[in-house]
C-alpha cells in the first residue's frame, strides 16, 4: 500500500536525531512489546509479513509521531484482534483495568495461569528461503525495469523503486513472497535479487552524484530492461 | 524522537499490560520472557558480534574472504549461526550505507536492537536520496570521487558494512582493535579511528 510508512526519497524530516548513550529499551513497556513480538512469531500467531503490514495500516498521523515500539504494539494488536488470538472487547477491558491500577504488575489481571509445556521463545525469526519452484527468469548483469506497482495490499517494493531501470546485481534464491504471505495467499516463493539502480534514476538531477541504491526485489516486480548499449 | 503526551504513555503502558495478561493467560507468552529480553539487551553489554568479526576479517584474508563470501560460515566462528547476512565492504573507492525505508530492519543477530535515529524518519527518508549531506551530519566526509552505496533493507536479507581499518592501527592485534570498531561503523555512519592520544 502507498502509506507513511514508505519514506525512502521524502522531504521536510529534518536532521536525524541522535541520542547519547541510549539506552537499549526507553521505558520497561518496550522491553515488554518486543517480547510479545518474539512470542507471537515463536508460537506462529502470524508471520512477519502479516504484522508488517498491520504496521503499515496505522492511522498516518499516529505513525508519524510515534516511536518504534508503539508501531510494534499497534500492529500486533491489530493483527492479533483480526485473528482471533484476543478480543477486541477483552483488550479493551483490560487497558481499563490497568489503567484503574498504574502500578499493578501484568500478572494482576491473569485470572489463572496455563498448565502443561511453556510457550515457545525464539530469538531468530524464520529462515524465508525456500526450494525454488522456477529457475530464476534474470541473471546478474540483465537490465531490468521495476514495474509501476500499487497494491492496495502489502509490497516491498519502495515507492521511489518503481518504474525505475536497474541492473541485477545478485541472485538470492527464493523467498518467501510478502505480497502474499500478507495476506493469507500462501508463501509462493520467488527470486529475490538485489538489483542495482543510479540514484540518478531514482532522483533525477537532484541526486547526489556517484551514488548507487542496491534493493533487494522480488521477480514479480521486474521486468526485462533494454540491453546495455 | 518525538515526545508523546503523557496520557498517551500512560494509555500505551496500560495497554501493553493488558495484552501482556492476555498472552500469559492464553499459554502465548513465557512468564520469564519480559526478563529474558531485558538481561539480553540491557545485561549483555559485551562486544558485538559484528565488531569481532570485522577486527578478525582486518588481521586474517582468509576470515575476510569468508566473511564477505561465506558469512554463515564465517560467523559460526562466534557461535552464531545466521545465514541471512550480508556483508559489504568500504575501499578507498567506495563507502556503503545501510538503511531500511519501508520499516526498520537491522542486522540485530550481529549489532543488537538498533539505534533510535536508525528508526525514525529522518534517516530511513534521506539516506537514499541525500546519503552525503546525513554522512556530513554524523562527521564522516565522503568526497564525490568516491561512490557511495546505499543498501535498503527490503527483504530478509541484512546488512552490515565492513569498514576500513583506521590508518596506523597495524600495532594492534584482534582483541585491541574490537573496542574501537562501533556499531554506527558497522552500519556506514562511521569511521574507525584511533582513539586521540594522551
Amino acid at each position: 500500500m502507498d502509506g507513511v510508512h514508505d519514506l525512502g526519497g521524502m522531504h521536510g524530516f529534518g536532521p536525524v536525531a541522535r541520542e547519547q548513550n541510549e539506552p537499549a529499551f526507553h521505558a520497561a513497556w518496550e522491553a515488554a512489546v518486543y517480547a510479545i513480538m518474539r512470542a507471537s512469531m515463536s508460537n506462529g500467531l502470524y508471520n512477519l509479513d502479516e504484522f508488517r503490514h498491520g504496521v503499515e495500516r496505522m492511522d498516518p498521523a499516529h505513525y508519524l509521531r510515534s516511536g518504534y515500539y508503539e508501531h510494534w504494539l499497534d500492529g500486533i494488536t491489530r493483527v492479533q484482534v483480526e485473528k482471533g488470538v484476543v478480543s477486541a472487547e477483552e483488550l479493551e477491558r483490560r487497558t481499563e483495568f490497568f489503567t484503574a491500577r498504574p502500578d499493578a504488575p501484568a500478572t494482576t489481571a491473569v485470572r489463572a495461569m496455563p498448565t502443561g509445556a511453556p510457550p515457545r521463545f525464539r530469538w531468530m525469526a524464520e529462515p524465508s528461503e525456500r526450494p525454488a519452484t522456477a529457475p530464476p527468469r534474470f541473471a546478474p548483469g540483465d537490465a531490468v525495469v521495476t514495474r509501476n506497482l500499487h497494491p492496495r495490499g502489502h509490497t516491498r517494493l519502495p515507492r521511489y523503486a518503481r518504474g525505475r531501470k536497474g541492473v541485477i546485481h545478485t541472485v538470492h534464491g527464493a523467498h518467501v513472497f510478502p505480497d502474499t504471505n500478507a495476506h493469507g495467499a500462501g508463501e509462493q516463493p520467488q527470486t529475490l535479487y538485489s538489483v542495482c539502480f543510479d540514484a540518478r534514476e531514482m532522483f533525477g538531477e537532484t541526486a547526489e552524484a556517484n551514488q548507487k541504491i542496491y534493493i533487494d526485489l522480488w521477480e514479480p516486480y521486474l521486468e526485462p530492461g533494454a540491453p546495455r548499449g | 524522537m518525538g515526545k508523546n503526551h503523557p496520557n498517551v504513555d500512560k494509555y500505551v503502558e496500560s495497554r501493553v499490560r493488558a495484552l501482556e495478561s492476555l498472552l500469559l493467560e492464553k499459554g502465548i507468552l513465557p512468564a520469564d520472557a519480559v526478563d529474558r529480553v531485558i538481561q539480553r539487551f540491557e545485561a549483555d553489554t559485551g562486544p558485538l558480534i559484528g565488531a569481532r568479526a570485522v577486527a578478525r576479517a582486518w588481521r586474517d584474508p582468509d576470515y575476510k574472504r569468508r566473511l564477505l563470501e561465506e558469512p554463515r560460515r564465517a560467523l559460526a566462528d562466534f557461535g552464531l549461526d545466521f545465514d541471512m547476512l550480508r556483508v559489504v565492504e568500504n575501499t578507498a573507492a567506495v563507502h556503503n550505507l545501510v538503511v531500511c525505508t519501508l520499516c526498520s530492519c537491522y542486522p540485530w543477530a550481529v549489532l543488537g536492537l538498533p539505534p533510535t535515529w536508525y528508526k525514525m524518519p529522518a534517516y530511513r527518508s534521506r539516506a537514499v536520496v541525500e546519503p552525503r549531506k546525513v554522512l556530513g551530519e554524523f562527521g564522516v566526509e565522503v568526497p564525490e570521487s568516491r561512490e557511495i552505496r546505499v543498501w535498503d533493507s527490503s527483504a530478509e536479507l541484512r546488512y552490515m558494512v565492513l569498514p576500513e581499518p583506521p590508518a596506523g592501527s597495524g600495532h594492534l592485534d584482534e582483541a585491541g582493535l574490537v573496542p574501537l570498531i562501533s556499531r554506527d561503523a558497522l552500519i556506514g555512519v562511521a569511521e574507525v579511528r584511533l582513539p586521540p592520544r594522551g
